[in-house]
């Protein structure tokens, strides 16, 4: 269970401050799959990065099974992460000097993964295993963006518009992909996005609004990557 | 412009290097041009030795630094325009494919000569200013002689108009052949190699640790950064060790000053080298960190395996500076038929190895401690 309460977040200096995140408190159940939806410059992004602990709120309290990661140390949030998160960008962040193997083995070896060729099958990129970053389609980049964060077993994915670079096609493709393993894996799924239609995919719907949330609604039926509109 | 004058001042290793080589350059031609003058007027065995003597050293310091220093400069401005159309490529692609020649992009290159402008008009000036103070060193004893300082334009034209001119030609012909691939290249993260090649190491080496992939990896992509660091660190033994011992062959002013650019242009080297090898692979270790890894684990396998390279290249710089400064000895001072004793000196090579040592580590740790705090927000905003 990861619980959020009231979060707030400002950047700039302090005479042209912005705030980002204005009291956010939510909380989001195990093996759920929430989507954050908003516009650009709601705040989602950052919601996100304050969740998953890649950055610290000014003030506020996240809490995952009642362990406030806000509080920890950098050395103990990065042993945090390693052993519970896993991360989709949207601009993949793949390492451009290493192929196909390499990547997803970097997520593989945090967790002593010997097995994570299969999550390699999983992802449609068998054949492609020793090609490099550049030689693949934005799709397959992404596809093992998904198979590196999965390969290391999380406890819970955050992915950041992960179909925001990607084609129709494509970027169902690689949404079918992920939600098919989180019914086989289990775990938890928070995504941003700006498309309505994804979040008919999510249990948990969180609408935001100028650093504030404004809405949150839970879908009775979940529709498949094929069945949303685009 | 698509090369401003701000990425010009980027080249502050250039500034230094041809400041430093045009510095010791022009005052010992100068010095030279103005002590032939004289020859005619030396009438005793003593002032023709010390003249002898005098223009040996002239010819000595000339060649060393000003051949050492040129190479040099050459060297950082091709790095440097490399370095820098591998950083902007994405921009260069983009100009390329909305019909920019490859003419039109690569003569704005030309601005880098300006780099060599301002140090070889730096260097030339400060010459000038140090001679008289020079000159009446040169001849404390007075067995010449009194020589004047006269202007010579050769100088100029040797040591400012023509390095900033070839220097702006070049940057611009290499640009230009660097432009030559095609625009998909350019837009592309460039890190495939041989495939074929590849896939077979690859199914050797699958069971190794991602860590020590990583490290191989790292020096086997990036071979240009490998050959900066290899390369800066044999400028940094070389010039420290080279500076050193020439203190004995030449007058004792001369001695600080050439140690003094020595020490400069070392340290002016393994900085940017460290700084270029460091940024270049900041963005892999910061997403490594996101992903969980230790910053101290990401920093190991990264880094770790420039360490070896860097000391190879002290070794090299090392033996090249000995054979480099006994082979001029011998030429130089060989008409004179007393040629000083020079030996290889243990004690200097331990002296620079434990600078090289400690100004590596401390440079390491300062950027080890910088990339502690840089955020994933950063990165993902460049």
């Amino acid at each position: 269970m990861i619980e959020i309460q009231n979060i707030t977040k400002s950047y700039g200096s302090e005479k042209s401050r912005f705030q980002v995140l204005k009291g956010i408190s939510l909380g989001i159940a195990e093996g759920d799959f929430a989507v954050i939806l908003g516009a650009s410059g709601s705040g989602k992004s950052t919601l996100l990065n304050v969740i998953s602990g890649l950055e610290t709120p000014d003030s506020g309290k996240v809490l995952y099974n009642r362990e406030d990661i806000t509080a920890l140390p950098d050395k103990k949030l990065t042993e945090f992460r390693k052993k519970n998160i896993g991360f989709i960008f949207q601009q993949y962040y793949l390492l451009p000097n290493m192929n196909v193997d390499k990547n997803v083995k970097m997520g593989a070896d945090l967790t002593g993964n010997k097995e994570y060729k299969n999550m390699i099958e999983a992802v449609g990129l068998g054949e492609k295993l020793y090609k490099y970053p550049s030689e693949l389609s934005g799709g397959e980049q992404q596809r093992v963006s998904v198979a590196r964060a999965l390969a290391k077993n999380p406890k819970v994915l955050f992915l950041d518009e992960p179909t925001g670079a990607l084609d129709e096609q494509t970027g169902r493709q690689v949404l079918d992909y992920i939600c098919r393993l989180q019914k086989k894996l289990g775990f938890t799924i928070v995504m941003v996005t700006h498309n309505l239609n994804i979040a008919e995919m999510a249990n948990t719907v969180i609408h935001m609004n100028s650093g504030k949330l404004s809405e949150i609604y839970t879908n009775e039926t979940q529709k498949t990557a094929y069945e949303i509109g685009w | 412009m698509l090369v401003g004058v701000k990425d010009a001042v980027k080249l502050i290793g250039i500034v230094i290097t041809a400041c430093c080589a045009v510095f010791v350059c022009t005052m010992f031609l100068n010095y030279y041009f103005d002590i032939i003058t004289i020859e005619g007027k030396l009438t005793s065995d003593v002032s023709i030795i010390f003249y002898q003597a005098q223009v040996s050293t002239a010819k000595l310091v000339c060649s060393i630094a000003g051949g050492c220093l040129l190479m040099t400069s050459i060297i950082m401005l091709l790095f440097y325009i490399k370095h820098y159309i591998d950083t902007h490529k994405k921009e260069l692609g983009i100009l390329k494919a909305l019909g920019y020649s490859n003419w039109k992009i690569a003569k704005n290159f030309w601005v880098f000569g300006c780099s060599v402008l301002l140090g070889t008009a730096l260097g030339f000036a400060g010459a000038f200013l140090i001679m008289p103070e020079f000159y009446k060193l040169q001849n404390e004893e007075q067995l010449l002689p009194e020589i004047s300082i006269h202007f010579h334009p050769t100088v100029v034209l040797c040591f400012v108009i023509a390095p900033t001119l070839l220097f702006a030609v070049l940057a611009i012909c290499y640009a230009w052949i660097q432009l030559k691939r095609p625009v998909l290249w350019l837009l592309k993260e460039n890190f495939q190699a041989n495939e074929k090649s590849v896939k077979h190491k690859e199914e050797k080496s699958s069971d190794r640790p991602f860590i020590s992939d990583l490290k191989r990896d790292t020096l086997r992509t990036r071979k240009i950064l490998v050959f900066f660091i290899l390369f800066a660190s044999f400028c940094f033994s070389s010039m420290t060790q080279m500076s050193l011992s020439m203190k004995e062959l030449s007058s004792e002013m001369m001695g600080i000053i050439m140690l003094v650019i020595g020490l400069v242009l070392a340290f002016t080297t393994l900085l940017l080298s460290i700084t270029t090898v460091m940024n270049s692979n900041k963005k892999t270790m910061i997403m490594m960190r996101v992903f969980g890894y230790s910053q101290k684990e990401c920093f190991r396998a990264i880094f770790g395996g420039y360490r070896p390279v860097s000391y190879l290249g002290f070794v090299l710089g090392t033996v090249y500076q000995y054979i480099l400064l006994r082979i001029t000895v011998d030429i130089v001072f060989r008409d004179m038929g007393n040629i000083p004793d020079y030996e290889f000196d243990i004690p200097v090579m331990m002296m620079s190895l434990a600078v090289f040592l400690a100004a590596y580590e401390i440079v390491m740790y300062a950027y080890y401690q910088k990339i502690k705090h840089v955020s994933i927000k950063e990165i993902m905003l460049e």
